[in-house]
């Protein structure tokens, strides 16, 4: 027996378990999977497992869900199972959405089948006959490969009425998502699906009591999904063996941004952003100085060099002043300015608020114009302190999760990044050399020979100067570009 | 199609592609065939598989090669795709990255053909749930 908890006696770094087969078998053909013990969970537990069996099975495994609260798995199962109705409903939420994020897309078209099981296994176990995957539009493979498998699981009688030959019956249908962010969060993926707009709710009640047509509806997450199998296969003891105390099993991270090996990667929980980051991903392109990694999407942070002996999981990347999140993890270099990336993420969180909030519609625009403010070389220091007070009064006053995270990428880069934020209030400078209103081109006079490429390239006209004579870059025209700096041959040209 | 009533259907269809039947299910002897997979997810896609795939498809039958071809998911390595896996019989599997068509080609010739090696192998570096 290998021991997989603990890094010590594994030959890799990684495990693959939700990607088992992703990669491996067609995902476009059942048997493909059935050869890989595929719906072999299913069989057993119909035949040979009580719900509640399967419950503790689940619980006992320490399974929390994947798409970035990290809620134990096992108990929304239980709870959806002791509410009472004549109709429940099984979840599942693909509608992925984070800037760079593809685990549950590529899990979707590499291996659908293992969610179709899943979500069959968890119908049985609450006593639910209906599933309904909520995917965006945006993802058409998934999507077709998802209906391949769905037919094909039809026609072998694993979807549909006495299924292993019990009076189980379960089928799956598919609702599209038009890609509102938003739908991510339980509530407003319901909503979407009955037809309304989709915003979110109030909870409780919670989805387990009161979700889908008002009745008993648990939502899980792709990558959530893909673990059950395994778990039902192999044992609640063997998955619990993997990871850390308070989280179990792998967790599976599109490593994305300026790093070598741009990929998928699933590694237990526990491992170092350290190992993911140069031992799995081989380090930074172009062999730069590693300045921060983004983990969470737009409701995580930025985490430093301090942070990168931290083992990942739900808790410590939490304490470290960011989350889990579903997975996405974009690596930055020392060219990424810090303000501009807090931007980019309050730019996302503004175009995909719902406005049914005043904190969440309003206060993320003017956290977003403050820090277009500070870009711009236009900040004071008084809008430090405004951006942590905006920051916090958000966080406790939105209405879901989106509205409650979204301050995340601004405080994680105030908190670790204090100094870049000062300099570009108090020096007008972007020490990343990536806000371009902070920049000066310049013209070195000792190296200019007054060749005039610069001037013919110039598309503003914005540089002067005779011929073998120093010219010279006018600020109040130029729109840095950078095409004078790029044409010039003698090294005349700076940028500072 | 058969339903699946029993865990002893499962092993049955099991054992069905352990003996290396095709994809189909149909009779073939495939056990002397050079199996290839070929990244197929959205990103392999996106950097040329499916020309890969095809022309790998042609070129196999063209050269008189056993050969069986098929489709899969995102191996993972979004850096150097389009990534194959070829498993020549008797061997374990390579995965290649950087596949464009020209690669596919000094992959037959080289690598299927005469066993020299050739340069852009994704070594192993993670677990399956069975080690």
């Amino acid at each position: 027996m290998t021991n997989l908890g603990g890094n010590k006696m594994s030959r890799h770094k990684q495990i693959r378990i939700a990607l088992n087969n992703c990669g491996v078998i067609d995902p476009e053909n059942i048997r493909e999977y059935i050869a890989r013990d595929g719906y072999l969970a299913l069989g057993k537990c119909l035949t040979e497992m009580k719900p509640d069996d399967i419950i503790r099975e689940i619980k006992d495994s320490g399974l929390r869900g994947r798409g970035g609260g990290g809620f134990p798995a096992g108990l929304k199962w239980e709870i959806a199972a002791k509410n009472q109705a004549d109709q429940k409903y099984v979840v599942c939420n693909a509608d992925e959405g984070d800037p760079g994020a593809f685990m549950d897309r590529s899990i979707l078209e590499g291996d659908p089948h293992a969610v179709i099981e899943a979500m069959a296994i968890c119908g049985y176990s609450m006593g639910a006959t209906k599933g309904l995957i909520y995917i965006r539009a945006e993802y058409p493979l998934a999507i077709k490969r998802l209906k391949i498998a769905i037919d094909q699981a039809r026609e072998f009688g694993l979807l549909g009425k006495n299924i292993f030959k019990t009076d189980f019956e379960f089928d799956i249908e598919l609702r599209y998502g038009a890609g509102a962010f938003v739908c991510g969060e339980e509530t407003a993926l319901i909503h979407s699906m009955e037809g309304l707009r989709g915003e979110p709710t109030i909870k409780p009640p919670y989805p387990a009591e009161s979700g889908y047509l008002e009745k008993p509806t648990n939502v899980n997450n792709v990558e959530t999904y893909a673990n059950v199998p395994i778990i039902l296969r192999k044992g609640a003891n063997w998955f619990n063996k993997i990871g850390t105390e308070k989280s179990k099993g792998t967790k599976v991270f599109a490593l994305a941004g300026k790093i070598k090996n741009v990929g998928l990667v699933e590694v237990p929980m526990g491992t170092t952003l350290r190992e993911v980051i140069y031992e799995i991903g081989g380090g930074i392109e172009n062999d730069k100085k590693f300045k921060a990694v983004q983990t969470g999407g737009p409701s995580g942070g930025c985490l430093t060099e301090k942070h990168l002996d931290t083992p990942i999981d739900f808790d410590n990347l939490v304490q470290a002043g960011s989350m889990m999140g579903s997975g996405g993890m974009i690596v930055m270099d020392e060219d990424n300015c810090m303000v501009s990336v807090a931007k980019f993420y309050l730019d996302f969180t503004v175009e995909e608020s719902c406005g049914k909030c005043s904190p969440c519609r309003i206060g993320n625009k003017r956290l977003y114009e403050l820090l277009d403010r500070i870009t711009q070389g236009k900040g004071e220091m008084e809008d430090l302190k405004r951006l942590r007070n905006m920051s916090n009064v958000i966080k406790d006053t939105s209405l879901c999760g989106l509205g409650q995270t979204s301050p995340n990428p601004v405080l994680s880069t105030l908190d670790n990044f204090y100094d870049e934020y000062v300099a570009h209030v108090t020096d007008k400078k972007c020490p990343a050399g990536e806000c371009k209103d902070l920049m000066t081109y310049f013209v070195i006079e000792e190296n200019c020979v007054g060749c005039t490429a610069c001037a013919r390239v110039c598309p503003v006209g914005a540089i002067t100067g005779e011929k073998k004579e120093v010219h010279y870059i006018n600020p109040e025209i130029c729109i840095k570009c950078g095409a004078c700096e790029e044409r010039c041959k003698f090294d005349a040209i700076i940028v500072k | 199609m058969t339903k699946i009533k029993t865990l002893a259907d499962l092993e049955r269809i099991k054992n069905e592609m352990r003996s290396d039947k095709d994809l189909n299910g149909s009779q073939d002897n495939s056990e002397n065939a050079v199996k290839i997979k070929v990244g197929m997810g959205t990103s392999g896609i996106a950097s040329g598989a499916r020309d890969v795939m095809d022309f790998l498809i042609e070129a196999l039958e063209k050269r008189n090669i056993e050969a069986l071809v098929s489709q899969t998911g995102d191996m993972g390595y979004s850096y150097a795709e389009p990534t194959i896996e070829v498993r020549k019989p008797g061997q374990k599997p390579i995965v290649f990255g950087y596949v464009d068509v020209k690669k596919a080609d000094l992959i037959i010739e080289k690598y299927i053909k005469l066993g020299e090696e050739v340069e852009g192998i994704i070594p192993v570096n993670y677990q399956t749930i069975d080690d």
